[in-house]
């Protein structure tokens, strides 16, 4: 069953955070105080030693999971562990996935990757650095083990790559509100009405991502159109906070501060969705 | 797929979508300016390479060597192109195409300092301006390049993620151009990265063994029986194998970097070498499938080199095909081979190379009695910008053919730094 469904009532809010930061224990706590907050789906990071589109606050985060000791193998034993009803996406780079290999078939590659992810509930993916041409073997294995390969379109994307990556893509599409790499900022891009536009035909939900920080932002992109908002480094940057050791914070507050932005970008997403349906309605 | 981004199972374009139409734009106009010399692109860029970069170079009969291992040993002196390193045959090249596409910036990442110097050279030249992304470890060891981009008018932006080198700055000047591509060309220093990269970094290095291969025949009269280069990323090793691959009868040898050991500690996610062709596994990293020094889950392991220029966790893709089809050797030598080189060049010669290069030259020591009778070791560079490096690892190990350094000690007054 595909992840559209859970863009089909309401504007989904999907958070980003990296699995096992900045400890697994922790870790599990956070991703279920954010489904607890609304999460309709989490992106959840498997991180990868080179993260090339992310900024100073994925990055960091990547480098505490890493320290704690995360693998892929780890990876898959945290989604056994975790406590939440909502879809799964892992999000990574396409290298720990090209070197995957299977506990038990001693497969390698995608297929044994996907397979792994499948058994553990794993509903889709996102690949940082697998534009649509390279796509193909995962593909491959995305539909054999029935799940979603969520495809990024940056503000650059046009033309035949539109088009391509409209046959490749499914679950939802993940719209980049502006160029770069990941980071909250201050204000939303006035790019995303123009990005959105240019999907606008297409079937599939659009979920935009980059620089979402509060639940006004998250109003904003919901009544210009988007039908999903995608959050990383906002909530990552509450989970550093917590792992800093100066702030000296107990992770339990960390958790009830995560759930409550949860919230407050899932409120704003909705208040987005009421906004656009008055507009449309005067 | 098409095939020509891909050397066998290797290449491609592993990149976030945001870089995509930049590659796509940047293919167009290799194709059009490098490929079909269109609006007289190549011709101009041969021009530069003459008139600015001091092209063609020589290529010296090196008398003591030969006299050594009884083996006529040539040196290709890509130390004497302006800048002092072959990088800047790749520069000049890439600011110029910037130039012919429209771009109004350059960004580049650089190691050892020598692609960065010949990038902010290229863009001083080219009146162009230039960001360069320089790890800090690589910033604190190689202080005069450092000093010579920021004459020629680039900005130096440190790199303080992971060990501070370059495969970090290569990371970071990725996340730049996602951020600038509509007006900023990245000027990758080697033959890694996405297609199109690799090929035509490949194209403007190739003008060393297109030198070479002319230059060895007017004076010998043949071909040599062996190519020597040293291979970090690979664009001196590729540009001094282009014109020879054809030649199956010359043997081609991709000196690595085999740093203190070529075990590698797993746990720590650390490789004591940087010989990724000799020791490393197929992956994905900075936009290409290619051979990499990772661990069994596919994290990139920090390498090692005494050379910073040498110190990258992978290799171009073409040349990790090359290796794959036997028609390029990859062989390795230490930290400490490479310093004796290094002393021994200087002293026997009176060419003072560069510490990369200078691995190409332990090799020769320790196998000259294999490599035939006619022997061309490229020399990518020259090695001013390694003099306290070298003094300080010197230092640190009993090497016979060191010089005496007391004076300088002396003159320091303490006998203590240098």
């Amino acid at each position: 069953m595909s992840l559209e469904r859970v863009f089909a009532d309401e504007p989904a809010f999907v958070p980003y955070v990296a699995a096992g930061d900045p400890t697994y224990e922790e870790s599990l706590e956070y991703v279920e105080a954010l489904e607890r907050g609304g999460a309709d789906v989490i992106e959840l990071g498997l991180p990868f030693s080179e993260p090339i589109a992310e900024g100073s606050t994925i990055q960091e985060a990547v480098v505490r999971s890493l320290e704690g000791g995360m693998t892929p193998d780890r990876y898959f034993e945290f989604v056994e562990d975790l406590d939440v009803a909502v879809p799964l996406v892992c999000m990574t780079y396409y290298n720990l996935i090209a070197q995957y290999t299977h506990p038990e078939t001693g497969e390698t590659g995608p297929r044994a990757f996907a397979r792994r992810a499948d058994e553990v509930g794993i509903e889709g993916f996102v690949v940082v650095d697998l534009p649509a041409e390279e796509a193909e073997p995962l593909r491959a294995a995305c539909d054999e083990f029935g799940q979603d390969l969520v495809f990024i379109i940056a503000p650059t994307t046009k033309g035949e790559r539109l088009e391509r990556m409209q046959e490749n893509v499914s679950g939802y599409v993940y719209v980049q509100a502006r160029l770069g790499v990941t980071g909250a900022r201050d204000d939303v891009s006035d790019q995303t009405e123009e990005s959105l536009a240019r999907v606008d035909d297409w079937d599939v939900p659009k979920a935009v991502g980059f620089g979402i920080k509060t639940g006004e932002h998250a109003e904003r992109i919901v009544s210009a159109g988007a039908d999903g908002i995608i959050v990383g480094s906002a909530l990552v940057d509450i989970i550093a906070e917590g792992a800093d050791p100066e702030v000296d914070q107990p992770f339990a507050e960390t958790a009830q501060r995560l759930e409550s932005k949860a919230r407050e970008l899932k409120e704003g997403a909705l208040a987005g969705a009421e906004r656009a349906a008055a507009e449309r309605s005067d | 797929m098409s095939t020509d981004k891909m050397f066998g199972e290797y290449g491609g374009q592993f990149v976030p979508e945001s870089l995509m139409p930049a590659i796509e734009e940047l293919t167009d106009a290799y194709e059009r300016y490098v490929l079909d010399n269109e609006a007289g692109f190549v011709d101009e860029f041969q021009r530069r390479l003459a008139d600015f970069g001091g092209r063609p170079l020589p290529l010296q009969h090196a008398e003591s060597l030969s006299e050594r291992y009884d083996t006529e040993v040539y040196l290709k002196r890509e130390d004497l192109l302006h800048g002092g390193a072959h990088k800047l045959n790749n520069a000049l090249g890439q600011v110029l195409l910037a130039k012919y596409m429209g771009k109004e910036r350059i960004v580049a990442e650089t190691g050892a300092g020598q692609h960065g110097t010949a990038t902010a050279m290229a863009a001083a030249h080219l009146d162009m301006p230039c960001e360069i992304y320089m790890g800090e470890t690589d910033i604190r060891r190689q202080r005069p390049n450092v000093f010579r981009m920021k004459i020629n008018g680039a900005e130096i932006t440190p790199v303080t993620t992971g060990r501070g080198t370059l495969k970090e700055a290569i990371s970071e000047t990725m996340r730049d151009w996602a951020t600038t591509v509509e007006t900023t060309h990245y000027v990758i220093g080697s033959v890694v990265g996405p297609a199109p990269f690799p090929r035509m970094v490949r194209d403007f290095q190739a003008v060393i063994s297109e030198e070479a291969r002319e230059q060895v025949q007017e004076k010998t009269g043949r071909l040599p029986d062996a190519v020597l280069a040293c291979a970090g990323g690979g664009s001196n090793t590729m540009g001094a194998f282009h014109h020879f691959v054809d030649d199956e009868d010359v043997d081609l040898y991709a000196v690595e970097a085999g740093g203190s050991s070529l075990d590698v500690d797993e746990e720590a996610g650390v490789a004591p070498n940087s010989a990724s062709l000799s020791t490393g596994e197929e992956g994905v990293l900075h936009g290409a499938r290619t051979k990499l020094l990772q661990d069994s889950h596919g994290q990139i392991m920090e390498s090692h080199s005494v050379s910073a220029g040498l110190d990258y966790a992978g290799v171009g893709p073409e040349l990790a095909h090359l290796v794959d089809e036997d028609r390029v050797d990859a062989v390795n030598v230490d930290d400490d081979s490479a310093l004796e080189a290094f002393h021994r060049l200087s002293q026997d010669e009176g060419v003072i190379p560069a510490l990369e290069t200078a691995h190409a030259f332990g090799y020769l020591e320790e196998h000259h009695d294999e490599l035939g009778d006619l022997v061309i070791v490229n020399v990518s560079g020259r090695g001013d910008k390694d003099l306290e490096t070298v003094l300080e690892e010197t230092e640190k190990r009993d090497l016979d053919v060191a010089p005496d350094m007391s004076v300088l000690r002396a003159a320091a007054g303490s006998g203590g730094d240098l």
